[in-house]
């Protein structure tokens, strides 16, 4: 069996004859494409066809026998090349999705694009995967796929470096020491599973449709049997919410760009609580402004929250509260709204803060109507569903809908995760497969998940790394990544992907539903064949389109036409019989108000532990606390001075046996007498990224107080802690502590629409720019392309996408934690984050700076050797090779976005990580300097792809900077602004847009449109509602 | 009043520059220093040249280091990219910057006073300059490829320096002052590298004299050649002690840095070189006075003139830096205001007033007499002169760039142990070449010495005067 396999290209317009070719092959008409030989391949007729059109000259000669043959041999030794290279190329066929430019034939050194598709914790995303020569390096979000709409997030783009990541798990462990899968196919024989009563499956939320259809062919099996789903951060609430209000699971599915008044129960739908993209750019199409016409249309947002979040920090109006408070104000918001709810009104009158919020919101949604939509973040109770679901209902929301899950199972949540440990305590579980999660991390520390894992017999544990579940197993097998492994993911709405691998497993894992299907004695059990079959069985051959043929499709598009299986169901709220629902809910203790309460959030760099060992993600600063390596327990400014705790300090987060000792961290704008702890810290059983990096808070995480828990005290232990941020505690703002040093320098524009309005000149006033003349001549960039940008500060919302997009894109190394304690992290575009306002309640801005590329740049003219100076095209170029690393560049750039190799920070890198490295963009070598280029390769691509069509111009739009590739919220625009008609000239052209620091004479070629708020006039102090 | 009375008042406010006997008396005395046997020099000598040393073997060690490892041995990070290294830099060049004012400017002002002390300020000078140089080659994040500053055609990437990059000044600025220094030092050391020759009882001190001293016969052409060339090179350098430490402050000044963007840097810099490198000759020649016992040479006026243009140039730099404030405060430019009260009160205040106090204040002491002419408060106040004087560079770069335009990219700086002991090692490189030269060539300018002697004998009517 070869290796070598040739590249199917996509059947629409290329090579036909070589599919068909490959087709004749096949004897199996399911089964894989292999060849025995090259000449096995040659003796077809297609394969002659196909030649003969590749190499019309050598046609005769190629049916002559012996040219023929040294041709082969040549051609044997190319492939055999090729072969070298992209060795690790999985054998079955995978379909490039093609870009447009890049020609869909496989050719040596040029990048490929793939769709697959990603689950996170339920959250479904169809992605692109670049590939070189046979190695994935770079993830981007699939433009076909509903949840992506071309973008992908942070932790989905970082997943590369996961599966490169050399500490993952390469052996089968039994008992602790190494074994092999023979071994473990023994061993499985050997457990007589009978009817399964002793018989359990764990996995994390099952989003595979294939996987379903094997998990219940393994149920029927078995019938005694249970497959338990566990996500530590999960969107159960979600379906026992719609339980209540409807009296069956939905999941909803707010559409943001239809609605104009929107209002967030403590839902993160922006970052934390949506790792798909698609819900930040729905929002943020309904604020984008190009035109006068826009302003009037733009969106506004209210939040209620604990945790300062990014959704938060994008607000035009923000209520801060503790996380359990909420349910009383959806509560007040429904009995205001009409519901026959008899809810105590909290606070003395409606003059306060709160009461006015309330007022204006109930105001601002009822005039908005069907455009009007209220949502609940996961971590709200079913009730504050339900309520969010009636709300909707009663003012007539259009911008949602409902669908019925498609893939359900009964035995998920917490609560079935506390059964089954109860199973596995009283030994009623005999063998238990844990699939991909690790539960003994990430299980409430209540469970105890690992003591109840060492009563059971037979415990399989099958994941990425060796983790906290790993080491209490009995077996433990090594998974393949998604990105090498075989699968399918489907939305909830049910619209499936198939999941291509781009390589063959690196560290020889296997998928779940290989492992389960060897536990149920399937026929097939590879990966490949699972999926396939499922897929061919599903498909039939409709409209005389081949099974065969579909499957191509959804290989090539990303997605499966037609599968969305979850139908839209329309449904009404019985008001009254919720209401009674509500009432015979347990109401908070007396007391309980006035202690410590701790709110569990996903990391935003780690999500549950998953991505613990992930350098790129530990290093991306979180986008609110900048914090990098690690978590803290986020406090407000008003209980730190109320209880004497500064930055850094430690203290015991303590409630009844339940202890974590943590280091605090001021957050401005967070609820007061409340912690939040981020999840995903604090492994202890991890790779060397990951291990014992921040605070473990499924520590103090219990079943009765999954999300959110009262009760907690808190001491100070006296130590300190160093948090890496990568921003000083600095305020921007007009009135606030540093006001004198600060107010006028207006770094970050912003104002209101309604100003906005009333002066469109308003932005522009806002710095004075003198007369500006230069002792050096002029250059005039006004020929042929000229690369400028223009960043819409309306639309970011800071959740670094294009951090991590710009270090995939660049090879940029991750520094570790000491190295960002000394200030030297590498990341080429940073989001500065500036707090403005009162300290209680601040206003957020989050600032994106790549390399302004200025005409008259100050790096330039200092550096003494002409390593950095300008392109004819505009761009600031940097000639690493040149560079002796003076520095002096550096200092004299105003926004210090160039950035110096200060040590050689790939030394420490296994050879395999290198794997991972874009071969467009050289990696540097310590002690140069470098910085953002606005993707010169990505520029010089498209210039060739041009050339290469007959020397046509560049279209615009047609390149696309990292940044800009993924940024969700499409606050991004890159092209020639020597174009008059180009998207980023007419972006610039607004009355909005600005060029920071202006008035240095530097000519900033990246340019900023100042920020918009929409806020409410019934709100008068601005924002700080 | 009698003529001798007279003389005897004008002693006092005037006291002879050179307090011996007769000239032979004054080779011997000198000569005997760079004649003496290992066993005849001091023991002190020898443990003093031993610590130096020892602190120079850690300097190398220290670079070692830091080319195998990279840049971030040391503190430096974004935004700070220069710290410590180039502080030091600045530093060592405004040491060496008193040796070339006391051997040029002085010269041409015909100020004798400078001639037992003008010897060792320029060696001085030039171990400085050596000590500075490490720096710009050190700093660089390839030194290997620091050799690209200069303009030496290259056909690798073809590429030449960038002339518009105060850098490149500065490599020209300090390279010529280093060559001219070293040839002005040179030039002076002739005559008494001659006598040496001369008095040389050794084979190998006789070639070694004998090449150094390029045929000296001392006769009259030759000393109408030698006070020719002296005064040329006196007249070229004399523009580089203004140059130099001008070019140094374009590395600043023509950046667009709040805190380095300013006019004032050039006279600025130069007073403050001026300043601290007084201190420092004060500081070596109270040394050397003591080991080598040279108090008859070195005289209380030496001293005195020295401390009274300490005194001067501490308060020329003290007006700049009230200038400075002014400036920041009448341009209305928010980040020029911010910087300067950064300076003051932000987190790095504790550095701008260790400046202040032994800078612009402590020199205020030498109004009084008593306390120009007090040894141990002097080398106290040389001392702290040069702390201040370091912290004044540390303040204007570290301060400067650890908070400039966008608050977002703010930061702290802190040494780290490779830093400190860099700098360390520096002194002990520089003390160890010092006493090095102390110890093998004439470090009083003999011939000098003479003529002042000859000058002084007649104009206070006979040697028995000063003998008394």
């Amino acid at each position: 069996m070869s290796l070598i396999s040739i590249e199917l290209p996509k059947t629409k317009n290329h090579t036909p004859e070589l599919s068909a070719a490959a087709h004749t092959l096949d004897g199996n008409p399911t089964g894989k494409k292999y060849w025995r030989s090259l000449n096995h391949l040659a003796e077809t007729p297609e394969f002659h066809d196909w030649v003969k059109r590749i190499f019309p000259a050598n046609a005769n000669e190629m049916m002559d026998g012996n040219s023929r043959r040294t041709v082969l041999k040549l051609m044997a030794a190319s492939f055999g090349l090729a072969g070298l290279t992209a060795c690790r190329r999985p054998v079955e066929h995978i379909m490039p999705n093609s870009k447009g430019t890049v020609a869909d034939e496989y050719a040596p050194g040029e990048s490929h694009h793939y769709a697959t598709v990603m689950s996170i914790g339920g959250h479904v995303t169809g992605l692109l995967v670049e590939t070189h020569d046979g190695r994935p390096t770079k993830i981007e979000g699939n433009p076909d796929h509903v949840h992506s709409l071309g973008a992908a997030t942070a932790l989905q783009q970082a997943t590369i470096l996961g599966m490169y990541d050399p500490d993952r798990s390469s052996k089968v462990l039994a008992g602790g020491k190494e074994s092999g899968w023979s071994a473990f196919d023994a061993a499985l024989k050997s457990i007589s599973l009978g009817d399964g009563s002793g018989l359990r499956f764990l996995s994390g939320m099952v989003t595979s449709p294939s996987l379903t259809a094997l998990r219940n062919e393994a149920l029927k099996k078995f019938p005694k049997a249970k497959w338990v789903e566990y996500e530590a951060a999960a969107r159960e609430n979600e379906l026992a919410g719609t339980a209540m209000a409807y009296g069956q699971q939905l999941y909803v599915h707010p559409r943001f760009d239809k609605a104009k008044v929107i209002l967030s129960l403590d839902d993160d739908f922006l970052a934390l609580d949506s790792p798909a993209p698609f819900m930040t750019t729905l929002f943020s199409r309904g604020r984008k402004v190009e035109s006068e016409a826009d302003l009037a249309k733009m969106n506004r947002l209210y939040v209620v929250e604990s945790q300062f979040s990014v959704t938060g920090a994008n607000a035009d109006h923000r209520l801060r509260m503790k996380g359990s408070d909420v349910r009383q104000f959806a509560g007040e918001l429904a009995a205001a709204l009409g519901a026959p709810l008899a809810l105590n009104v909290v606070g003395n009158a409606q003059n306060d803060k709160r009461g006015k919020f309330l007022a204006a919101v109930v105001k601002d949604l009822k005039a908005a109507g069907a455009e009007a939509l209220v949502v609940a973040g996961p971590r709200q109770s079913p009730s504050v569903q339900a309520l969010a679901s009636w709300i909707n209902q009663q003012l007539g929301s259009a911008a949602v809908s409902y669908s019925k899950p498609v893939m359900q199972n009964a035995d998920s949540g917490v609560s079935a995760l506390k059964a089954l440990t109860g199973e596995m305590n009283s030994g009623q579980v005999s063998t238990l497969l844990v699939l991909g999660i690790n539960p003994a991390y990430s299980a409430p520390a209540d469970l105890q998940f690992s003591v109840a894992m060492s009563k059971v017999a037979n415990s399989i544990h099958l994941g990425l790394e060796q983790d906290e579940t790993a080491t209490a197993a009995k077996w433990h097998l090594p998974e393949a990544h998604f990105l090498e492994s075989w699968g399918d993911q489907a939305t909830s709405e049910g619209l499936a992907s198939v999941q291509q691998p781009m390589i063959e497993p690196l560290y020889g894992g296997k998928t779940a539903a290989e492992i389960v299907a060897k536990v149920i004695g399937y026929r097939d059990g590879k990966a490949h064949d699972i999926v396939k079959n499922y897929w061919l069985g599903r498909f039939g051959s409709a409209k005389g389109v081949s099974g065969e043929q579909q499957w191509r499709k959804a290989l090539h598009d990303g997605v499966i036409a037609g599968s969305q299986t979850g139908e839209t169901v329309k449904v009404s709220v019985d008001a009254k019989k919720l209401a009674a629902v509500l009432l015979a809910e347990a109401k908070p203790a007396a007391g309980e108000a006035k202690t410590v309460e701790v709110g569990f959030y996903p990391g935003a760099s780690t999500w549950d532990g998953r991505f613990a060992n992930n350098g790129w993600l530990q290093e991306a600063p979180d986008p609110m606390s900048k914090l990098t390596w690690g978590n803290a327990a986020m406090i407000s400014p008003k209980m730190a001075r109320d209880r004497g705790l500064a930055d850094g300090d430690m203290v015991a987060i303590q409630r009844g046996n339940l202890k974590l000792d943590a280091a605090v961290m001021i957050q401005p704008g967070h609820a007061d007498d409340s912690i939040s702890l981020a999840l995903g810290y604090g492994r202890t059983s991890c790779g060397r990224a990951g291990k014992g990096v921040g605070f473990n808070a499924n520590l103090i995480r219990s079943t009765d107080g999954f999300w959110f828990a009262p009760g907690f005290a808190i001491t100070k232990t006296g130590e300190t802690h160093r948090h890496a941020t990568t921003q000083e505690h600095g305020v921007i703002d007009d009135e606030g502590n540093n006001a004198e040093h600060q107010h006028d320098r207006n770094l970050v524009r912003e104002t209101t629409v309604g100003a906005y309005q009333k002066n469109p000149k308003l932005v522009e006033e806002m710095v004075e720019v003198p007369e500006l003349t230069s002792i050096y001549p002029q250059v005039s960039y006004d020929k042929g392309y000229q690369w400028g940008m223009a960043i819409d500060l309306t639309s970011c919302t800071g959740c670094n996408a294009c951090v991590v997009a710009c270090q995939a894109e660049n090879n940029i190394p991750v520094v570790g934690k000491d190295q960002v304690l000394r200030g030297r992290e590498m990341h080429w575009i940073r989001l500065d984050r500036y707090y403005a306002g009162d300290e209680n309640d601040p206003e957020v801005v989050e600032q994106p700076l790549p390399c302004m590329q200025c005409e008259n740049a100050p790096c330039e003219n200092v550096c003494p050797v002409q390593a950095t100076s300008h392109s004819p095209e505009g761009l600031n170029d940097m000639a690493y090779n040149r560079c002796v690393g003076t520095r002096y560049c550096a200092n004299n750039c105003p926004f210090k976005v160039r950035h110096f190799n200060f040590l050689n920070f790939h030394r420490e890198e296994k050879e395999v990580v290198n794997l991972v490295y874009n071969p467009d963009v050289s990696v540097r070598m310590r002690g140069v300097m470098e910085k953002c280029t606005y993707c010169v390769q990505r520029i010089e691509e498209k210039r060739i792809a041009a050339k290469v069509d007959g020397r046509r111009e560049i279209a615009d739009g047609e390149i696309k900077t990292a940044c800009q590739q993924t940024c969700p919220a499409e606050a991004i625009t890159f092209g020639n602004i020597n174009d008059p008609n180009s998207r980023v000239s007419k972006m610039k052209k607004q009355d909005r847009n600005y060029a920071m620091l202006a008035e240095l004479d530097i000519r900033p070629r990246t340019t900023y449109l100042a920020k918009l708020r929409n806020p409410n006039p019934d709100l008068a102090s601005g924002g700080k509602a | 009043m009698s003529a001798v009375m007279q003389d005897r008042a004008l002693m006092e406010v005037n006291p002879p520059l050179v307090q011996s006997a007769e000239y032979h008396d004054l080779t011997e005395q000198v000569s005997a220093i760079t004649e003496a046997g290992v066993l005849e020099t001091p023991m002190k000598y020898w443990i003093t040249l031993g610590i130096t040393a020892g602190i120079t073997g850690l300097l190398f060690a220290m670079l070692g280091y830091l080319v195998y490892r990279g840049i971030g041995v040391w503190g430096n990070n974004r935004p700070i990219g220069w710290a410590w290294d180039i502080t030091n830099f600045v530093f060592w060049i405004g040491i060496g910057h008193a040796g070339t004012l006391i051997s040029a400017i002085l010269f041409l002002f015909r100020q004798k006073w400078r001639t037992s002390i003008n010897r060792s300020a320029e060696a001085m000078t030039l171990f400085a300059v050596m000590c500075a140089g490490l720096f710009p080659l050190f700093h660089t994040g390839r030194p290997w490829r620091a050799y690209w500053l200069f303009p030496i055609p290259n056909f690798d990437l073809n590429l030449w320096q960038n002339f518009r990059s105060p850098l490149i000044w500065d490599v020209f600025a300090v390279s010529t002052y280093l060559t001219v220094s070293a040839l002005f030092w040179f030039t002076g050391l002739v005559p008494d590298l001659a006598t040496l020759r001369d008095r040389a009882t050794g084979r190998v001190k006789q070639v070694v004299f004998g090449l150094l001293s390029l045929g000296w016969r001392g006769s009259a052409r030759h000393w109408n050649n030698y006070e020719k060339a002296y005064l040329i090179l006196a007249a070229i350098s004399t523009p580089l002690v203004l140059s130099v430490h001008s070019i140094v402050s374009f590395d600043f000044a023509t950046s667009v840095i709040p805190g380095w963007h300013t006019t004032i840097f050039p006279p600025y810099f130069v007073a403050g070189a001026v300043f601290s490198g007084f201190a420092m000759v004060m500081t070596l020649l109270i040394i050397a006075r003591w080991l080598l016992n040279l108090e008859n040479l070195i005289t209380m006026k030496h001293l005195e003139n020295m401390n009274k243009i300490i005194l001067v140039t501490g308060s020329i730099v003290g007006y700049a830096y009230a200038t400075e404030f002014f400036i920041a405060w009448y341009s209305g430019n928010p980040y020029e205001k911010y910087a300067f009260m950064n300076r003051a009160f932000g987190p790095y205040a504790w550095a701008y007033w260790t400046m202040i106090s032994c800078n612009v204040l402590s020199p205020q002491f030498f109004w009084v007499k008593k306390f120009r002419r007090s040894i141990p408060f002097m080398f106290i106040l040389s001392i702290t002169t040069n702390i201040g004087m370091w912290f004044e560079r540390f303040v204007i770069i570290v301060t400067s760039l650890h908070r400039d335009f966008l608050p977002g990219s703010w930061g702290y700086y802190k040494p780290t142990w490779v830093d400190i002991c860099t700098f360390i090692g520096t002194f002990g490189l520089f003390l160890t070449l010092f006493l090095l030269f102390a110890r093998f060539l004439p470090m009083i300018a003999l011939s000098e010495v003479k003529g002042v002697r000859a000058q002084e004998k007649h104009a206070f009517k006979g040697q028995e005067l000063v003998a008394k």
